[in-house]
């Protein structure tokens, strides 16, 4: 069963990594001005929400192994991590609801850095609360796992961890990519040979 | 593939193996619809890239076509 835990874990600490990575890429709009930054802000959240989805999904299903339900919502760790999920799902209907770029991104990076904030603050509430029937495997001080677990904990927290950045990089190359065949287009043949963009919840 | 089997110990596919054959399922499908989903975009991206080829080219063309004619007035 403990297998589970190899791959739920990494995906959930990855999944907040992203969010609060995202409200430091959300920062760096909000003190330049530069729509880059908006652009790393908005991936980094939309790959966090995957992987914790991710993350929702796997723990879901350990708990209907080791507790015989798929979910249980006196435990504060997985209604905490839903909140999160939750909140963090409202970011692209919030985007999409704004139709000016530049309000759009200032919006949504404000959003990002608040919501980016709420993150490890929830972790801290949820580690001081008592009653809980979650494995406790980490904690703010220690690491509550025998050698031969944290190993192999490492190496797939690692591994998730290559995966976030590798496809964050991959997703970035390719609306990057597109921005500037655009920008080809409207630089070599004119304003009117752009098709509009239309309104969306990316950055364009 | 039989070497492979020959080695690997056999699924523990018993009540809780069936559990964690789940989880890692759902982990490969997600990032098995997310390449899908950029392949897709990535060919898109191909598309508009090999439209803007032909637009620059038909431009350049008409362009030339259009410095002929001036210097045969001229």
């Amino acid at each position: 069963m403990q297998k589970i835990f190899y791959i739920h874990v990494p995906l959930a600490i990855v999944s907040l990594g992203g969010f609060i990575f995202g409200g430091l890429m959300a920062i760096g709009y909000l003190r330049t001005g530069d729509r880059a930054w908006d652009m790393r802000s908005y991936v980094a959240i939309h790959m966090a929400l995957i992987f914790g989805i991710g993350g929702l999904v796997t723990g879901s299903i350990w708990a209907k192994a080791s507790w015989g339900h798929w979910w249980v919502w006196s435990e504060p760790t997985l209604v905490s991590f839903l909140i999160v999920i939750l909140l963090f799902a409202t970011y692209q209907p919030l985007r999409f609801s704004i139709e000016d770029p530049e309000r759009q991104a200032r919006y949504a990076s404000v959003f990002a850095v608040v919501a980016g904030a709420f993150v490890p603050l929830n972790y801290l509430a949820v580690s001081l609360a008592t009653a809980y029937v979650h494995p406790r495997v980490l904690t703010l001080t220690s690491a509550n796992l025998p050698p031969s677990m944290g190993l192999v904990f490492v190496v797939s927290l690692a591994g998730i961890a290559l995966l976030y950045v590798t496809l964050w990089k991959y997703e970035m190359a390719a609306k990057n990519a597109r921005s500037q065949v655009r920008r080809l287009r409207r630089t070599l043949l004119g304003e009117d040979t752009v098709r509009p963009a239309g309104r969306s919840a990316a950055p364009s | 593939m039989s070497l492979v089997f020959a080695i690997a110990p056999a699924l523990p596919l018993g009540k809780s193996g069936k559990f964690v054959a789940a989880a890692y399922i759902v982990f490969v499908l997600l990032i098995l619809v997310y390449v899908a989903i950029m392949a897709v975009r990535a060919q898109r991206l191909e598309r508009e890239l090999q439209e803007l080829r032909r637009d620059v080219e038909a431009a350049r063309a008409a362009q030339d076509a259009d410095d002929r004619r001036t210097e045969a007035v001229l």
